[in-house]
C-alpha cells in the first residue's frame, strides 16, 4: 500500500480495500517508527489525522468523495492548519497553534477531503537548502542518513523519499522544492507564481514564494496540483484563470518537442557525475522523439546575488510581525519595549534567518536603496526577459536541478555563500516567476540527481507531459533507498 | 525690528467612510471593546495578506476629482518599516513614490467682512493608507494593552504645499477640507473620534527671503481651535529662539491644550529610516478612464460650484451663499427649503441663518436634528411671500412649529395672525384715521414725512396688528397725496 500512487489509493478507497482511517494509520505508524531518526516530521498528532480519516471514510461511504479523499499527505511546516501547531521551524512560532487554515491546506482538506499526517519540518521560515537551519534539528536523508535531504521543503522531500506520506506539499522561493526533490529522488513542481494560493502560507519572500506538490511521480503532482491551485480572492497576487486539469496533456507524445539548454547550465561549476546523468536523460528524450537546442540566459549568473538582494529585503519585513507583541515567542526578561523586541527577536530567530534580516534591512536602507534594492529589481527583469527570448526557440529548457548531490550534514553550514551557490539553476526560475520540475534522472555514487525542466508561463500540464513520459520510459523515480522498510 | 512670514504646511489624515478595512473584510465602527474588530489580518498573524478594498479606493477618486487633482492611472502601495506594539505588521502600508491622488487644488475664504480674503491652497497628493491599532497604558498595572480595533481602518492622508501664512489660513483650510470630505461622503468628520486629525509643519522666515525656514512638526491636532493656538504658539516660539540667536532644529512636537504650548517628541536624529519598498502582496492600483467616470457621475455638486450658483442664479449675496454652503446638510436644507417657498430665495437664506440657526444654537442641536422640516419651514415662508402673515406673525408661527410641530397653515388659523390684505377693508381703516386726525393730516400735506409714521401705527392697532404693512403704506401714500 505504502508504494501506490495517489490515483491507486484512491481506487483503492474508493473499492473499500482499505479505508482511510486504516491507511491513515498505516503511515502512522510508519511515522513513529522510521521518524524519531530521519526528523522529517515536526509535529504528529494522531487523533487530528484519524479524525479527518474518519471524516473522510464518512465522505466515501457517502459518496461524496472525490479522487484525493481519504489518502494521507505530509503538510510542509509552513502552512497555517488551524488547530495545528504551525512552526515554520523557528523557536518564535514553537508554541503557535494556528487559529486558521491556509488556503492550500483548507483546498486539500476540507474540498479534496485528505487527510494530514502531520507538519513536517524544514529550514526555519524556509531560508536554507539543506533543512539545517531548523530549531527542530536537521533532517536526515533517507539515501543517506548522514546527508542533507535539501531543503527548504527538506521534511517534506525526506517524508515521502521515506514512504513515510505518499505525497506532501513543499513551498518553493529560490528552489526550496526542486533542490530537495532532485537530493531525495522525487519529482516536485514550483507552478507559475500566482497558480497556487500564498494566504496562510508564511510568507519568506512574497514576490517569490510559491506553494507546490512534491511526490513519487508526475501524475502525482499534477493530480496534487489540480487539488491545490486555484484563484483565491484573499490573495491579491492570485491569478485569475480558468480551472485547468493538470493532468490532461500526461500522455501526449513528445516528437517534435524542442528542449532548450542553457549554454549557462552546462558549463563549468556541476558536479560531472550530476552532468553525465543530466545529459543522459537529455538523450533519453531525444529517443522520445524531442529535439534539443541550445538557447542562452545571459543574465543567470545575476541570478543569486539579485536574490540574495530581494528575498531578504523582503523577508526582513515580512518577519518584523514576530516581535512577541501578540502570539509566539516572547524573552522572558526584558526591561523596556525595546529590549523585549531584541531579546525576543535575539533568542526567537537562529543565525541564518537573522542574517537575512540584516541583509533585508541593508539593503532597504536610505543610501542603499537605489543601488541595491532597484539594481536587483532591474537584474531581475532581465532575467525574465532572457527566458522569454529563450522560449522563441524551445518548449522546454532542461539542465540540472542543483550541481551536487546530497551533501554531508554539517559540510556547508559554515559557508553561507557555498550553500547559497546550491540554488544556482534553480533560484532564476523564481525571479521570473516560471514553472519548473524537478524530476529523477539517475544516480551518482548511489545519490539521487534531479533534472530540471523550466517551462514558459502556465506551462505547467506540458511539463507535467514531458515529466511523465519521462518517467513512462524511465524508472529512476522508482527505485527507493535501502533501508525504509 | 524683523518682520517674520510664517509658512505652514499641512497633513490631514482623514478617515474613510468604509464599512470594512482598508485591507480586511474586519469592520471599521467605532467604540467596540477592544480587539473585537480585529480579525486575522488586523492581528497580522503569520501567513495572512491584504486584499485592497475598492471602496476605500473610491473615497480617494471622489476627492482627487473633487479638487481636480490628478488621478493616478497607476499607484503603488509600499511598506513602512517600523516597529511600534499597536503596528501588528511591524511596518504600515502605505503609498509613497506613487500616491493615488497627485496635485489639486482647495480655495478657501479667510476672515469675515471687510477684511475677508479668497485664497487657493494647492495640494501635493493624497494617498491611501492604514491606521495603527492604539496602545492602552491605563489599567494594566504597568503593562500596556493593545487595541488593534482600529488597525486597518482606511486613511486618506491629504498633504498641502506650504502655502498657508498665518494661522488663520491654515484653520480656514482645514475647515474646507473638513467642509469638503463631509461634502462628498468620503469621512464623517467626527474629530473628538479622530476620524480628522490634523498635523501642521511650521516655519518662519524674515519677510522677503526666498529660501524657507527650517520646520517643526506639530503632530496630531483634534479640534480646529487647538490647531490655531498650537501654530500661534509655536509661531511665537519660533520666532523668540531665532530673536534670542538660537537655531530651529527640525523636529517633531506634540502640542499640549492644558499648557497651550508645544513640546518635542522627537529631533530629526532620532527619526525613522522607514525603508520604504513597494508592497510585494499587493498589485499597483490600476484606476481606469472608465472607473473613474463611473465615480464622476456619482459626485454631488461641490461646495464652490454651489456657492458661486446660489449668488449668479438666486441672486444671493456672495456671504449668505458661503454660509449656506459651509456644510452639505446646510445647503441641502436650504434647497429642500426654497423648493418649499418658491422664489423666495433670499427669505429662505435669511431665516435659515437667522432664525433656525439661533434656535438651534439656544437648544444645543444641530441641523439634522431640527424639529423644524424644510417642507415646515417652506410653509411659514409661503405665507410671508403672499402677504398672508406678518414678519412678526411669521415668528410667532414659528415658536409655536418649534416647540409644537404642525403646519404653518393651521398654526395661523388657530392663532388668528392672518393679515388683513383685503383691500377695501384697509381702505376703509385708512379713511377713518384720516378723517378723525384732520391736523396730522395737514402737516403730512406741509411737508412733514414723520407723521406718516404715526399713521401707521394707528392703522395697525386698528387693524388688531393684521393689517398688510406693505398694502398698508400704499393706502395710506395715495390717500395722504389726497
Amino acid at each position: 500500500m505504502i508504494e501506490k500512487s495517489l490515483r491507486q489509493l484512491g481506487q483503492a478507497l474508493a473499492a473499500r480495500e482499505i479505508s482511510s482511517v486504516e491507511l491513515t494509520s498505516l503511515f502512522l505508524d510508519r511515522i513513529a517508527r522510521l521518524n524519531p531518526e530521519i526528523n522529517a516530521f515536526i509535529t504528529v498528532d494522531r487523533e487530528q489525522s484519524l479524525a479527518q480519516a474518519r471524516a473522510a471514510d464518512a465522505r466515501l461511504a457517502a459518496s461524496a468523495a472525490g479522487p484525493l479523499t481519504g489518502i494521507p499527505i505530509a503538510q510542509k511546516d509552513i502552512f497555517c492548519a488551524q488547530g495545528w501547531t504551525t512552526t515554520c521551524a523557528s523557536k518564535m512560532l514553537a508554541n503557535f497553534v494556528s487559529p486558521y487554515d491556509a488556503t492550500v491546506i483548507a483546498k486539500l482538506h476540507q474540498e479534496a477531503g485528505m487527510v494530514s499526517l502531520g507538519k513536517t519540518n524544514m529550514d526555519e521560515f524556509a531560508m536554507g537548502s539543506s533543512n539545517e537551519t531548523s530549531y527542530f534539528g536537521p533532517v536526515k536523508n533517507p539515501w543517506d542518513r548522514t546527508r542533507v535531504p535539501g531543503g527548504s521543503s527538506g521534511g517534506s522531500a525526506a517524508a515521502v523519499a521515506a514512504r513515510l506520506a505518499p505525497v506532501a506539499t513543499g513551498t518553493d522561493t529560490g528552489g526550496s522544492i526542486r533542490q530537495p526533490a532532485a537530493l531525495c529522488n522525487l519529482t516536485g513542481l514550483k507552478p507559475t507564481y500566482g497558480v497556487v494560493s500564498r494566504y496562510g502560507m508564511i510568507a519568506f519572500a512574497s514576490s517569490l514564494d510559491q506553494g507546490g506538490p512534491m511526490a513519487p511521480s508526475a501524475e502525482d503532482c499534477a493530480l496534487l496540483l489540480n487539488a491545490m491551485s486555484g484563484f483565491d480572492a484573499r490573495d491579491s497576487t492570485s491569478l485569475e484563470r480558468p480551472v485547468e486539469d493538470y493532468a490532461r496533456d500526461l500522455e501526449k507524445p513528445l516528437a517534435g518537442l524542442r528542449i532548450g539548454l542553457p549554454r549557462e547550465f552546462f558549463g563549468a561549476g556541476c558536479d560531472p557525475a550530476v552532468m553525465a546523468a543530466v545529459q543522459a536523460a537529455i538523450g533519453e528524450y531525444e529517443k522520445l522523439g524531442a529535439v534539443s537546442v541550445e538557447v542562452s540566459l545571459p543574465n543567470s549568473h545575476l541570478s543569486v546575488p539579485a536574490y540574495y538582494v530581494i528575498a531578504p529585503a523582503e523577508a526582513s519585513s515580512n518577519l518584523s510581525r514576530f516581535d512577541g507583541v501578540r502570539y509566539g515567542y516572547r524573552a522572558p526578561d526584558y526591561d523596556s519595549l525595546d529590549d523585549m523586541y531584541m531579546k525576543t527577536r535575539a533568542q526567537g530567530f537562529g543565525a541564518e534567518v537573522k542574517r537575512r534580516i540584516l541583509i533585508g534591512a541593508y539593503v532597504l536602507s536610505h543610501g542603499y536603496y537605489d543601488a541595491y534594492y532597484l539594481q536587483a529589481q532591474r537584474i531581475r527583469r532581465l532575467i525574465a526577459a532572457d527566458f522569454v527570448e529563450a522560449f522563441k526557440s524551445c518548449d522546454l529548457i532542461m539542465g540540472p536541478t542543483s550541481p551536487s548531490t546530497a551533501f554531508k550534514l554539517g559540510e556547508r553550514a559554515a559557508d553561507p555563500v557555498q550553500m547559497y551557490l546550491s540554488d544556482i539553476y534553480t533560484i532564476a526560475v523564481n525571479l521570473a516567476g516560471l514553472p519548473a520540475m524537478s524530476i529523477p534522472c539517475g544516480f551518482a555514487d548511489g545519490l539521487p540527481v534531479g533534472l530540471q525542466l523550466i517551462g514558459d508561463y502556465f506551462a505547467e500540464a506540458r511539463l507535467l507531459n514531458a515529466a511523465h513520459r519521462f518517467q513512462q520510459a524511465t524508472d529512476w523515480h522508482r527505485r527507493q533507498p535501502a533501508d525504509i522498510a | 525690528m524683523m518682520q517674520w512670514e510664517i509658512v505652514i504646511g499641512l497633513e490631514v489624515h482623514a478617515q474613510l467612510s468604509t464599512n470594512s478595512k482598508i485591507f480586511s473584510g474586519a469592520s471599521t465602527a467605532f467604540g467596540a471593546e477592544p480587539n473585537t474588530q480585529a480579525d486575522a489580518v488586523s492581528l497580522a498573524l503569520p501567513g495572512v495578506l491584504p486584499v485592497l478594498n475598492r471602496q476605500a479606493v473610491e473615497c480617494a477618486i471622489r476627492f482627487g476629482l473633487a479638487v481636480g487633482a490628478k488621478v493616478a492611472p497607476k499607484s503603488v502601495f509600499e511598506r513602512k518599516n517600523y516597529f511600534y506594539p499597536d503596528l501588528p505588521k511591524g511596518y504600515q502600508i502605505s503609498q509613497f513614490e506613487l500616491p493615488v491622488v497627485q496635485g489639486g487644488t482647495i480655495t478657501v475664504q479667510v476672515g469675515a467682512g471687510d477684511k475677508a480674503y479668497e485664497k487657493t491652497i494647492n495640494l501635493t497628493r493624497a494617498h491611501l493608507e492604514e491606521d495603527a491599532g492604539k496602545s492602552l497604558h491605563e489599567d494594566f498595572h504597568g503593562k500596556s494593552g493593545i487595541d488593534l480595533n482600529r488597525a486597518g481602518t482606511p486613511l486618506l492622508e491629504i498633504v498641502s504645499e506650504p502655502d498657508m501664512r498665518s494661522s488663520d489660513e491654515a484653520v480656514a483650510y482645514a475647515r474646507a477640507l473638513h467642509t469638503l470630505v463631509r461634502w462628498i461622503g468620503i469621512c464623517d468628520g467626527n474629530m473628538q473620534e479622530g476620524s480628522f486629525r490634523c498635523d501642521a509643519n511650521v516655519s518662519v522666515r524674515p519677510k522677503g527671503q526666498a529660501a524657507f525656514g527650517t520646520r517643526r512638526e506639530i503632530k496630531n491636532l483634534n479640534s480646529f481651535r487647538f490647531l490655531k493656538e498650537a501654530i500661534d504658539y509655536e509661531v511665537r516660539w519660533q520666532i523668540n529662539e531665532i530673536e534670542e540667536g538660537r537655531e530651529i532644529h527640525q523636529a517633531t512636537v506634540l502640542f499640549d491644550p492644558d499648557s497651550g504650548e508645544t513640546r518635542m517628541m522627537r529631533s530629526k536624529e532620532d527619526a525613522h529610516d522607514y525603508r520604504y519598498f513597494p508592497d510585494p502582496d499587493l498589485l499597483p492600483l490600476v484606476i481606469s478612464p472608465q472607473w473613474l467616470d463611473a465615480v464622476r457621475a456619482t459626485l454631488p455638486e461641490l461646495p464652490q460650484a454651489k456657492r458661486a450658483r446660489f449668488v449668479a442664479e438666486l441672486g444671493l449675496p456672495d456671504y449668505d451663499a458661503g454660509q449656506l454652503t459651509a456644510s452639505r446638510e446646510t445647503a441641502d436644507f436650504f434647497a429642500a427649503t426654497l423648493a418649499a417657498a418658491p422664489g423666495q430665495a433670499k427669505v429662505c437664506a435669511n431665516w435659515l441663518l437667522g432664525e433656525v440657526s439661533a434656535q438651534l444654537n439656544r437648544d444645543g442641536l444641530d441641523l439634522a436634528q431640527c424639529p423644524i422640516t424644510p417642507q415646515q419651514l417652506g410653509g411659514i415662508l409661503r405665507r410671508i411671500g403672499d402677504g398672508s402673515i406678518s414678519n412678526a406673525g411669521a415668528k410667532e408661527v414659528f415658536r409655536a412649529m418649534w416647540a409644537e410641530g404642525g403646519e404653518a397653515d393651521a398654526i395661523i388659523e388657530a392663532k388668528g395672525l392672518k393679515q388683513v390684505s383685503d383691500a377695501g377693508a384697509i381702505e376703509k381703516i385708512v379713511d377713518e384715521i384720516l378723517a378723525a386726525n384732520p391736523a396730522q393730516v395737514a402737516e403730512y400735506r406741509g411737508g412733514k414725512d414723520k407723521v406718516f409714521g404715526f399713521f401707521v401705527g394707528l392703522a395697525m392697532k386698528a387693524s388688531k396688528g393684521k393689517a398688510n404693512p406693505a398694502q398698508l403704506n400704499e393706502v395710506l401714500k395715495r390717500r395722504l397725496a389726497g
